[in-house]
């Protein structure tokens, strides 16, 4: 496939999918190719996304780990539905972790453009402190059981973790960005900045070891569903992820202030000229957006644990997220959040046996595609 | 003469090295005032710096005798200068409602309230729930209208307001803006359209080219076809 089409233009912008250039391209090449010229219109009229997701929704449904296919970790729908409901869960419930992290960052940078490179350092910090303060309350300093964290020992180190987190994002924004207000590239660095300096700090402080907060006992149990076992800590994490999902949304239509940010979110000048003090309103947007980060950092805490390196591995995610959600758009995020969460679950489980390793790559396939169909991402605005 | 409400004097403003305002002055009591201007001769630019959106190069705008033009437009806001922008800029992501809704709640006596909007524009009650884009032009501008007045101001910017409106919506914003007037409040009418402009005061200042050129009152401009042809190519 040439890069330029017929006019010597390039294919670079994709105004209704990637369908249009495969049309002309199997055009360009009716002569040459005469006897593909079929196969061609086909993929052509389907549209290589739409002919892609269904040959993936195949294999998953039916194909997988057939005797007359390839092995994969986890079988096909119809052969296995346990597995698949299994995986399907795993994506879920890993999906409403990551809406809580990317919820926060796409909140600040709707409003304010700001792209919080924080934003991972501020999760990692509330994820540490968090395990500190369980640790404390249940009077132990490692090898706690489940049975010994009573569902106040979960929820109370959750919130001084992300209230620390919340007190961070405003003394930042107060303090070093609102200066900068206007300048993304500037904010950018100086959060980068930040970020560096806490990591190395908590690296001094927590050390290089990984430690997991516990989730409370009395989530920890497994259940039998379609023959497979699952954990219900994991449903757990999705109830605290849709309850701060509700929480935000509550927040954002029900409340002045959420009215408000929406309202900047559109445009920020003209709220100003209403004779609204958004200095107020963005301080309470990093509020709020470092809030869930810290609510985030203590789920991730108990989820995968705390380590050097997790704030840089969260802040990707939360840019994932939100790249192919739309940057500023919280129901970007949640779109976001599901595709991502499902495919980090789908890709292992479903990958040829051999080659789940390449995995990670399937992600990056995903924010290309989602990319090149909506280059502002699937709720994203043009700036 | 008491003392004018808003006084601009010798006021420049630009975008980079070309001066769009370029050492206007006027000044206006509690009163309706029109500019009348061609395209492109600065009146948005005016309006946009009278709420401190554009920065003002050179000169002094004063809101009851205190300097403002160095203001944050926030502060100008709640010193009393309401804007009805051009092109409305409603917000999309708000329903009518929200609209009104997003101000501190006013104190008691406060003239304008969300439900005195509705009932100055009934139109709009019935359209509570509707998105701010879902809104006919007509409507969008009475939003745009409502919203400035909840800030409850002595001065209402009208940046363009019949811009792209019907002729019968045009003039239920003009009763609007009359009744506005009569009961206290100060209304600067910013307008390319002659006849809105004429109708909804009597004293008409002419701009061109950054600056006001000439100052007539509704009925002569009205009926001064050279004036007319002189100053806004009609």
């Amino acid at each position: 496939m040439t890069l330029f089409g017929a006019t010597g233009r390039p294919y670079g912008r994709f105004q209704g999918g990637i369908t249009v250039s495969v049309v002309q391209d199997a055009q360009l090449h009716e002569g040459a190719f005469g006897e593909r010229r079929n196969l061609r219109s086909v993929v052509g009229a389907v549209g290589p996304v739409r002919l892609t997701t269904i040959a993936i929704g195949l294999w998953i449904v039916a194909l997988a780990d057939r005797s007359w296919t390839t092995e994969t970790s986890a079988g096909s729908a119809i052969a296995e539905p346990g597995e698949f409901l299994v995986t399907l869960l795993d994506g879920l419930t890993f999906a409403g972790l990551l809406f809580v992290v990317a919820s926060g960052f796409t909140l600040i940078f709707g409003l304010m453009r700001t792209v919080n490179m924080a934003h991972g350092v501020i999760f990692l910090l509330s994820g540490y402190l968090a395990i500190e303060v369980q640790q404390a309350m249940v009077g132990q300093e490692r090898n706690i059981e489940p049975e010994q964290v009573s569902l106040f020992d979960w929820i109370f180190p959750t919130l001084v973790g992300a209230a620390v987190a919340a007190a961070i994002g405003v003394v930042m924004q107060q303090l070093l960005l609102r200066w900068n207000q206007g300048e993304d590239l500037r904010q950018a660095i100086i959060t980068m900045g930040v970020a560096v300096i806490l990591a190395d700090q908590m690296l001094a402080q927590f050390g290089g070891l990984a430690t997991t907060m516990e989730w409370p006992g009395a989530t920890v149990h497994f259940f039998e569903i379609l023959g497979e076992r699952y954990a219900t800590s994991r449903l757990f994490m999705l109830a605290v992820a849709l309850g701060a999902g509700a929480l935000l949304w509550l927040w954002l239509n029900r409340t002045r202030m959420g009215i408000v940010i929406r309202a900047g979110v559109d445009d920020q000048d003209m709220v100003r000229a209403l004779g609204i003090n958004v200095n107020l309103v963005f301080a309470a947007t990093f509020f709020v957006g470092s809030f869930l980060a810290g609510v985030g950092g203590a789920m991730g805490a108990s989820f995968s644990g705390a380590a050097p390196g997790a704030d840089g591995q969260w802040l990707l995610n939360s840019l994932i997220v939100v790249i192919m959600g739309g940057l500023g758009s919280v129901k970007g995020a949640a779109a976001g959040s599901l595709l991502y969460g499902t495919v980090v679950a789908f890709a292992p489980a479903y990958l040829p046996r051999d080659y789940t390793f390449y995995s990670v790559i399937v992600t990056f396939v995903l924010l290309a595609v989602v990319l090149v169909a909506r280059p502002h991402g699937l709720f994203g605005k043009a700036s | 003469m008491a003392e004018p409400l808003l006084e601009v004097d010798s006021v420049t403003c630009g975008y980079g090295i070309s001066a769009v305002l370029d050492g206007l002055s006027f000044s206006m009591g509690t009163e309706a005032v029109s500019i009348v201007g061609r395209n492109g001769v600065g009146k948005s630019t005016l309006c946009l710096a009278l709420l401190g959106l554009v920065p003002v190069g050179s000169g002094e705008i004063r809101l009851n005798g205190e300097p403002i033009q160095a203001l944050s437009p926030e502060r100008i806001a709640r010193k009393g200068i309401a804007l009805v922008p051009q092109g409305r800029r409603l917000f999309p992501s708000l329903t009518v409602d929200e609209h009104l809704k997003m101000f501190r709640k006013s104190t008691r006596d406060a003239r304008w309230t969300p439900d005195a909007v509705y009932d100055l524009f009934p139109r709009l009650a019935e359209r509570r729930s509707n998105g701010g884009a879902e809104l006919s032009g007509g409507e969008q501008q009475m939003l745009a209208v409502g919203r400035a007045l909840l800030l409850n101001g002595d001065l209402i910017v009208m940046d363009e307001p019949s811009e792209g409106l019907a002729p019968t919506i045009v003039d239920v914003l003009i009763d609007a803006i009359h009744r506005l007037v009569a009961e206290g409040t100060a209304v600067l009418v910013v307008e390319q359209n002659l006849a809105a402009a004429t109708s909804v005061a009597d004293r008409q200042l002419v701009m061109v080219s950054g600056r006001i050129e000439a100052e007539t009152t509704a009925e002569r401009l009205r009926n001064d076809a050279d004036l007319q042809h002189r100053y806004l190519g009609v």
